[in-house]
């Protein structure tokens, strides 16, 4: 939609667009949320009665996952702004491969600790950890359906490199990389806040 | 090039023309294709301008129903003995009749009660405050023809009408809405057995404040992205009006707490519907004790009281900001001291975040820390008062219109200083574990923030009425509204700190049963009689207010009080984008009343040579 666009002349003033801005701002909402469930993670600890479990392999193997996915997309970004069509699409599947290959590692993560007798209900522990992580994998899948309209994007519109495309895609990879760096802390935090 | 026709006796658009920044708007923006068609226009617009106007009429909606819900309840508590069988007809099963006499069902008292604080504090000081006011003034004062994205703009207005919708439908179920408090707190909230409204009801609730929740979020990364991006050439961050300030910070309020409700909430969810324990630790429900342990409520509250008191400054900093520009307007004199007032909203929005526990000094919190508490909550006493020092200096000699707007600015001062004194008699921990949970509470909070917000709303409903509707409110109408509304929110909440300080407890059903509190019961029927009475000025307000969108006088002239800001400069029927030709570049600050011998100088005019700016 070009709605937006009313405002485009006034933009002589910023070295950063609006939107990307605005996505920025909207990273500060979801670090609020994760940092409440995690510092009610560590109040709630401290009050004894919590169940220590050892995290799941698994979630190592999405660790790397997310991490790489956060490379080829960076990849098809430069190859995009490069003009490197068929680098750019490609490394574009790809991420999006590994975005969804990261959920569906979480879900095997999270069978395995079931079965180790994390459930849901035994601890509040274990209802943190479902909760991070669920939280955690749904802002992934929002990720995943950003990369989707960029693949629709990629495949149908015809390959020409203009600030406003450029845009729109460095709008999926940031907030890509950023749920990629929640991760991080968020698998830190649960790793060694004992 | 664009084809703008100059009324050349309109000395603000012929200055615009020639000073102005030439943005290209009418090239790109021919017969603007978001205006055709009503459902485009007025119902899925994203004009700033008509989402605003959306705000404020659903918000109107959602005051009276929530004002109506005090007056039933407060019938029952001042008058227990009386027949309410003829509300039957609307409240249906909710008035029990016994020998022949109705009284409202206990269980409604309570959904009442709740109704009307979730519905007032959310649904209408929050967005139909900050809502509208933000929507309309951010890009008018800064020179911006939108928001950063009308997309999300409108976006946010409609998850605040679908969050209504969930609210509304909840009001008629058979197990009636949620009965816990507007504050939620567990275990009423966290198990759907634990009472009626504790089921669905608390279900939809959850539901709509979720996507109430989105909608403040959409609605603040925009007003922020706006500010920050947006602002027209010349008009600096220390050239904004104080409106803007008060909605800026406003806005990261609300997108820096309100996530923590949404984790908050999130729990609940788990605790109601997947058997987790947050919140829930060795409870008896009819005898039986839950298997549900390890939890604790007060986390809950912790989590709640982190958005809920930023929320209350969410509230206020708006209605702040709509007086210190309206006193100022009409006064004819600029704002005392416009530095300290940004950063008095800075240092007040700042505290805002760490002073949650004072809600909390009787919830089994470490005394020891309830003493931090204290003191940054009694420090907040201090940027409060420079405001009130600020804004009765504003006054101070000026050459006062007492119209309506004005009258509400003042009022709005009155009530401020009123309830926030009684604030720092609460913030003593000492003091407060006493009076915790009285009506001196109630009065507390009703003064401070229920009627001080609604007289800042008032305000800048009277204000900026010619700016939305192009015609003005009937003024007499306006001031029987103002005087009443005054004295009568008073005569409300006055006696409310007698209560308190007697010990009586808020959100009783009744108190016949109490010989301490049993003497109270003619206060408390004057309380009644003081809410109706006020109640039914606010309707008179509604009547003016849509009377005068048809039939009020007509705005002739673009400026009619002679104001600084930008949005005065606009055409008085404004279309999508604000201004016809170039956008206005700014040259001064926004109060330049008075000075050298002029009653106002625009923003838009350039300073003489040689004259020194008025901000120095
Ligand atoms: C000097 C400034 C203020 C201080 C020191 C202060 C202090 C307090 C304290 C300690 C309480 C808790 C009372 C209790 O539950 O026992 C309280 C309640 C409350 N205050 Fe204030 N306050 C101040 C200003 C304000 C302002 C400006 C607002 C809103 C605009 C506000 C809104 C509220 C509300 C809504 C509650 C009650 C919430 C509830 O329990 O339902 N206060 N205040
Ligand atoms: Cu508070």
């Amino acid at each position: 939609m070009e709605v937006a666009d009313i405002n485009k002349p006034l933009t002589h003033r910023n070295k950063i667009h609006p939107k990307l801005f605005a996505l920025w701002i909207s990273f500060a909402s979801i670090i609020m949320m994760f940092g409440a469930l995690t510092s009610a993670y560590i109040v709630k600890s401290a009050a004894g009665n919590w169940l220590e479990y050892q995290l799941p392999t698994q979630f190592f193997y999405s660790t790397g996952v997310i991490l790489l996915c956060s490379l080829t997309l960076h990849i098809s970004f430069s190859s995009f702004v490069k003009e490197k069509e068929w680098m750019y699409k490609s490394m574009l599947l790809l991420s999006f491969v590994l975005g969804i290959s990261f959920v569906v590692i979480q879900y095997y993560g999270w069978q395995s600790l079931y079965a180790h007798g994390v459930d849901l209900k035994a601890s509040i522990s274990g209802s943190f950890m479902y909760l991070i992580t669920g939280l955690h994998a749904i802002h992934i899948l929002a990720g995943v359906t950003a990369m989707v309209v960029a693949i629709i994007h990629a495949f149908s519109l015809p390959f020409v490199v203009t600030e406003k495309r450029k845009l729109r895609f460095r709008l999926v990879c940031h907030y890509w990389h950023f749920v990629d760096f929640l991760w991080i802390y968020l698998f830190g935090f649960l790793m060694f806040y004992k | 090039m664009a084809h703008v026709t100059i009324d050349q006796n309109d000395t603000e658009a012929a200055l615009i023309e020639a000073t102005g920044y030439d943005d290209h708007f009418h090239e790109h923006h021919h017969g603007d294709k978001y205006q055709s068609g009503f459902i485009g226009h007025y119902i899925f617009s994203m004009d700033h301008k008509i989402i605003a106007r959306q705000f404020l009429i659903t918000g109107i909606f959602w005051a009276l129903i929530g004002a109506a819900m005090s007056i039933v309840f407060r019938l029952q508590l001042g008058f227990p003995e009386a027949d309410l069988t003829w509300i039957k007809p609307i409240l249906g099963k909710w008035i029990v009749v016994n020998d022949g006499i109705g009284s409202l069902s206990q269980e409604f008292y309570y959904a009442l009660v709740t109704m009307h604080g979730t519905i007032l504090v959310f649904f209408v000081l929050t967005a139909g405050l900050s809502g509208t006011f933000s929507n309309l003034l951010i890009p008018l004062q800064l020179g911006a023809r939108d928001m950063a994205s009308p997309f999300l703009n409108m976006l946010s207005y409609w998850f605040f009408f679908l969050a209504g919708v969930v609210m509304f439908y909840s009001l008629f179920l058979s197990t009636g809405p949620f009965s816990g408090g507007w504050t939620a707190y567990p275990p009423l909230s966290a198990l759907p057995q634990a009472s009626t409204g504790s089921g669905t009801g608390m279900t939809l609730w959850l539901v709509s404040l979720t996507l109430f929740v989105v909608s403040v979020l959409l609605g603040g990364i925009n007003y922020i992205t706006t500010v920050l991006n947006l602002r027209t050439k010349g008009m600096s961050m220390w050239r904004m009006p104080l409106p803007i300030w008060a909605f800026f910070v406003t806005a990261i309020l609300g997108l820096l707490s309100f996530p923590v409700l949404a984790s908050g909430f999130f729990m609940l969810m788990m605790d109601r519907g997947l058997g987790t324990s947050f919140f829930l630790n060795e409870i008896f429900i009819n005898g039986q004790a839950l298997d549900r342990v390890g939890g604790s409520p007060v986390l809950y509250q912790h989590l709640f009281w982190f958005l809920g008191h930023p929320e209350v400054y969410i509230i206020i900093l708006p209605a702040m900001g709509i007086v210190s520009e309206v006193l100022s307007v009409h006064a004819r004199k600029p704002i005392f001291g416009y530095t300290a007032m940004v950063l008095s909203i800075l240092a007040i929005g700042f505290l805002s975040f760490i002073v949650w526990a004072h809600h909390m000094f009787m919830s089994g919190v470490n005394p020891w820390l309830s003493n931090f508490f204290v003191v940054f909550t009694l420090i907040i006493a201090v940027p409060s008062a420079v405001k009130v020092f600020n804004w009765i200096t504003t006054l101070y000699g000026g050459n006062i219109r007492f119209n309506s707007a004005m009258l509400f600015s003042i009022g709005f001062v009155s009530m401020f200083i009123s309830g926030g004194l009684t604030g720092i008699f609460l913030g003593n921990s000492a003091i407060d574990i006493v009076m915790h949970d009285t009506y001196f509470v109630v009065a507390h909070f009703h003064i401070v923030m229920g009627i001080a917000a609604f007289f800042g709303m008032f305000a800048g409903i009277y204000h900026w009425y010619p700016k939305m509707f192009g015609r003005f409110m009937n003024e007499t109408l306006g001031r029987i509204h103002f005087w009443g509304t005054m004295i009568g929110a008073y005569a409300i909440f006055w006696p409310m700190h007698y209560l308190g300080m007697a010990g009586v407890p808020r959100r009783y059903y009744s108190f016949e049963t109490f010989d301490a509190f049993k003497h109270f019961g003619p206060m408390n029927k004057f309380i009644t009689v003081a809410a109706i009475v006020v109640f039914a000025l606010q309707v008179l307000f509604v009547i003016n207010f849509f009377y005068s969108i048809f039939k009020g006088k007509r705005m002739k002239t673009k400026n009619p009080y002679g104001a600084n800001t930008l949005e005065w400069t606009t055409p008085i029927d404004a279309g999508h984008g604000n201004w016809d030709g170039k956008i206005p570049v700014v040259h001064r600050w926004a109060y330049d009343y008075g000075k050298d011998g002029k009653e106002y100088i625009t923003q838009i005019t350039p300073l003489e040579e040689g004259e020194v700016a008025g901000d120095h």
